[in-house]
């Protein structure tokens, strides 16, 4: 058989990185949810913010644990399948990725230790002191680890000598032109993420009628943090779109599924772009509403993918159809915000069954409209790895397709069964609830596992 | 400046792997020895004793592989194709023992998560001492890039390494017990921390013996005049070391046989480091010739003199915060 090793390479480090990708998503929210629940604890002394700390930080774990094991694989990844792309951006990404580790990842390991297990150990202000330096190390990873992507979208600051990057302005390595759009969409899609889950959650309780009192306090969060951000997002995902236009413009042609650029850019509600016609076919499209948001002007014009070979254009229609996927959850939570938080004014939040009945399934949204925004913007960089420095196909190791192959097997094997039994065990800690009030307090037992700790506080067995 | 930078950074990610073996040493071994306790409640005690640390220990792993790419890159683009299966193996069965930590403890049954924390931690252990056998037996390199094949690595001298490092994480996790357990599971350690230990001398013994007959270079640096006279102490500190290892054993001391088992780590790590220096990917490419631009090396190493004392405090921090044992089934509930 035949294999194709960048085919491969690129496939494994796809199946890997969204697998990742996941749980980061999940956990920087999370993280700063839990701290954000430790300090109005500490400020108001009530015991439920307490309660559903600690029971957002069993959830923590778990997620937090597949997060880590997942992100060690991608550090030996950039080497074992892509060694050529170590070599070449090495000089200049390196340091990035080392400021990850030192700066974010063992401040994480170390003080997630104290949250977890250290309850009856320290006293609450460092509980939560310590839960609020997750929630920052959490962020620190994604500043390095975003400006190490936006560097290989829109590199600046390095000059190439013998085919290599090396840096000569860290300012501007770090902060290239998209980077600070990149984190701020990354951050925000992950508060967003994470406030789906909460209200999801929240949601469950009311329509069982358990935890009512939690499930009331989560949604309320819930649907006040997003009522802000579910549409600051459609304002930062704009700009952002707005950085790609100017720096990676073929990205947005391929978004849009824009072939003519001396046309202007129609808004194509729906689609199917063919690579061989270089047309879209059964299109449903809006005349130039695209270029009016591109462009603010009516009859605004940008490259089109013709304007460029065949050789130098991504694959159009993963790209147009997660940016489609991404655009339509994303409008689709600032409906569910504004609704949520008209019937809260009402008054009638907890009682309306069919809100709660929805929202109750949507705890998984943000994380496909995370991984179709990814999708978007690292397809949408083909045929480069590192934009204009380095291509994809040139960037591999020297390592037969067929080894790759096998271990992409190993890779879904192992993961299928960590996600499938990671999903059903958090469902599990959900089913399962906060655990009251009176049974919370610290018990003399010293706890050292996490699940375990809370089993000494809800007092419940499961086994 | 461009000279010393290599080595400062070869010193500094030493320091790196080296806290890698040890801390995430014992925790593997743990799971290495977690079949032999009589039941789950003791395995409860043997896993609760490492929970607050393996995050932190296996961030060093990190450390190690993103150290490489950052200082190292082309030592890094060698290496991790011409490692290839050892290294997927060997994050593929980290990842399993990882999630069982937390997966354990919710699930149902207990056995499953149990199997996969000893299988994940036996196989990573055996993976990263083929690899580091690998490396010492050397990879084929030509103009700077890996060139040898996907099963370089199944060399008995490889596999050898594989067995021995499994030991020495044995060794580690049982006298880590020993330090932080009572009851059965402390006493059932002393026994096992002798057995493996005995092991662990008859590997460093074969490889010691070993790299000096297939690798001239080696014999070169270590029994020609006058490095004789300087290095003759190594094995026979290492001899002294495993006779205390021993002894503090039988004299029921708690932190001193770990401590010890740690020196023994330090000399065999210091053996291989004499044995291969100034080679980074032996036998073709030393540490200036892998090296990053000096601007990546500083404006690292900046962060690093900042950030390294910080999380050398909150890992104290965190030692100091759990110190103490975990008593005989003390329970979850």
């Amino acid at each position: 058989m035949d294999f194709d090793p960048v085919l491969l390479a690129r496939l494994q480090f796809a199946f890997t990185v969204i697998f990742h990708i996941i749980f980061p998503s999940f956990t920087i929210g999370l993280s700063a949810y839990i701290a954000t629940l430790g300090v109005v604890w500490l400020r108001t002394g009530e015991e439920r913010f307490h309660v559903l700390m600690r029971f957002w930080t069993k959830i923590f774990a778990v997620s937090f644990a597949m997060g880590v094991v997942s992100g060690i694989v991608l550090s030996y990844q950039f080497g074992t399948n892509w060694s050529r792309f170590s070599l070449v951006t090495g000089n200049v990404l390196g340091p990035l990725l080392g400021y990850e580790v030192l700066m974010a990842f063992f401040l994480e390991a170390t003080f997630l230790g104290i949250l977890l297990f250290g309850f009856n150990r320290v006293p609450a202000w460092l509980y939560v002191l310590s839960a609020a330096i997750v929630a920052v190390g959490t962020a620190l990873s994604a500043f390095w680890i975003l400006a190490a992507n936006s560097w290989m979208q829109t590199p600046t600051g390095h000059v190439i000598r013998d085919g290599i990057a090396y840096p000569v302005d860290w300012l501007q390595v770090i902060f290239n032109p998209s980077f600070p759009y990149r984190l701020a969409h990354m951050l925000n899609a992950a508060y967003i993420t994470t406030a789906f889950v909460v209200l999801a959650v929240g949601a469950r309780y009311l329509l069982a009628g358990r935890y009512v009192a939690e499930g009331r306090t989560m949604m309320r969060m819930a649907i006040g943090l997003l009522v802000i951000l579910a549409p600051l997002q459609l304002f930062i995902g704009d700009q952002h779109g707005l950085n790609t236009l100017k720096h990676q413009p073929i990205k947005v042609a391929a978004m849009e599924g824009h072939w003519d650029g001396s046309k202007p850019v129609a808004l194509e509600l729906f689609a199917w772009p063919d690579e061989k016609t270089e047309t879209n076919r059964f299109s449903i499209a809006i005349p130039h509403a695209s270029s009016l948001i591109l462009t603010h002007s009516w009859n605004g014009l940008i490259p089109g993918l013709k304007s460029v070979p065949p050789s130098e254009r991504p694959p159009v229609v993963p790209v147009f159809f997660a940016f489609r996927i991404m655009v339509g959850i994303g409008l689709f939570m600032i409906a569910a915000a504004l609704v949520g938080a008209l019937l809260w004014w009402r008054g009638s939040l907890f009682e309306q069954r069919w809100y709660l009945r929805v929202m109750a399934q949507c705890w998984w949204i943000g994380f496909v409209a995370v991984i179709s925004g990814w999708v978007v913007t690292e397809t949408g960089r083909q045929p480069w790895i590192a934009y204009g420095i380095l291509r994809t196909a040139d960037a591999i190791s020297p390592v037969p397709g067929a080894t790759v192959a096998g271990t992409l097997a190993l890779f879904i094997v192992t993961y299928g069964i960590v996600f499938w039994f990671g999903i059903y065990y958090i469902n599990r800690l959900i089913v399962r609830g906060p655990d009251q009030p009176a049974a919370a307090k610290p018990s003399d037992t010293f706890s050292n596992r996490p699940i375990a700790a809370a089993r000494d506080a809800g007092g419940t067995t499961i086994d | 400046m461009e000279w010393y930078l290599p080595l400062i950074w070869s010193a500094i990610i030493g320091v790196a792997v080296i806290l890698y073996v040890v801390l995430d040493g014992f925790d593997l071994g743990i799971g290495i020895l977690f079949p032999t306790a009589s039941d789950e409640r003791e395995r409860d005690q043997m896993m609760r004793s490492v929970a607050p640390f393996w995050d932190g220990n296996e961030t060093w792993l990190i450390m190690g592989g993103v150290g490489l790419f950052v200082v190292f890159p082309q030592a890094y683009a060698v290496i991790m194709p011409a490692l290839y299966l050892p290294m997927i193996i060997m994050l593929l069965a980290l990842v399993f023992r990882g999630v069982a930590f937390e997966f354990r403890l919710v699930s149902h049954s207990k056995t499953w998560w149990s199997f996969a924390f000893t299988a994940g931690s036996t196989i990573a252990s055996f993976a990263q001492g083929v690899i580091l056998g690998h490396l010492i037996e050397g990879i084929t390199v030509s103009n700077g890039a890996f060139s040898g094949g996907p099963f370089d690595w199944a060399t008995p001298f490889a596999l050898l390494c594989g067995l021995g490092l499994m030991c020495g994480y044995g060794l580690l996790g049982a006298t880590w017990l020993v330090m932080k357990t009572e009851g059965p599971v402390a006493r059932r350690a002393r026994g096992q921390a002798k057995f493996f230990l005995v092991l662990v001398l008859a590997f460093m013994a074969a490889v010691s013996l070993w790299t000096p007959l297939m690798e001239p270079r080696i014999a070169e640096r270590w029994f020609s005049l006058p490095n004789f006279y300087f290095l003759w102490p190594v094995p026979s500190i290492t001899a002294l070391t495993a006779y205390l290892v021993w002894r503090w054993i039988d004299e029921e001391r708690d932190a001193p046989p770990f401590l010890a088992a740690i020196v023994l780590f330090l000399l065999g790590f210091a053996g291989l480091v004499i044995s291969n220096f100034p080679y980074l990917v032996p036998p073709s490419l030393t540490v200036w010739d892998t090296a990053a631009g000096p601007a990546s090396q500083i404006f690292m190493l900046m962060g690093t003199l900042l950030l390294l004392p910080m999380i050398i405090g909150y890992f104290i921090f965190v030692h100091w915060l759990f110190r103490g044992k975990v008593a005989e089934g003390e329970s979850y509930h």
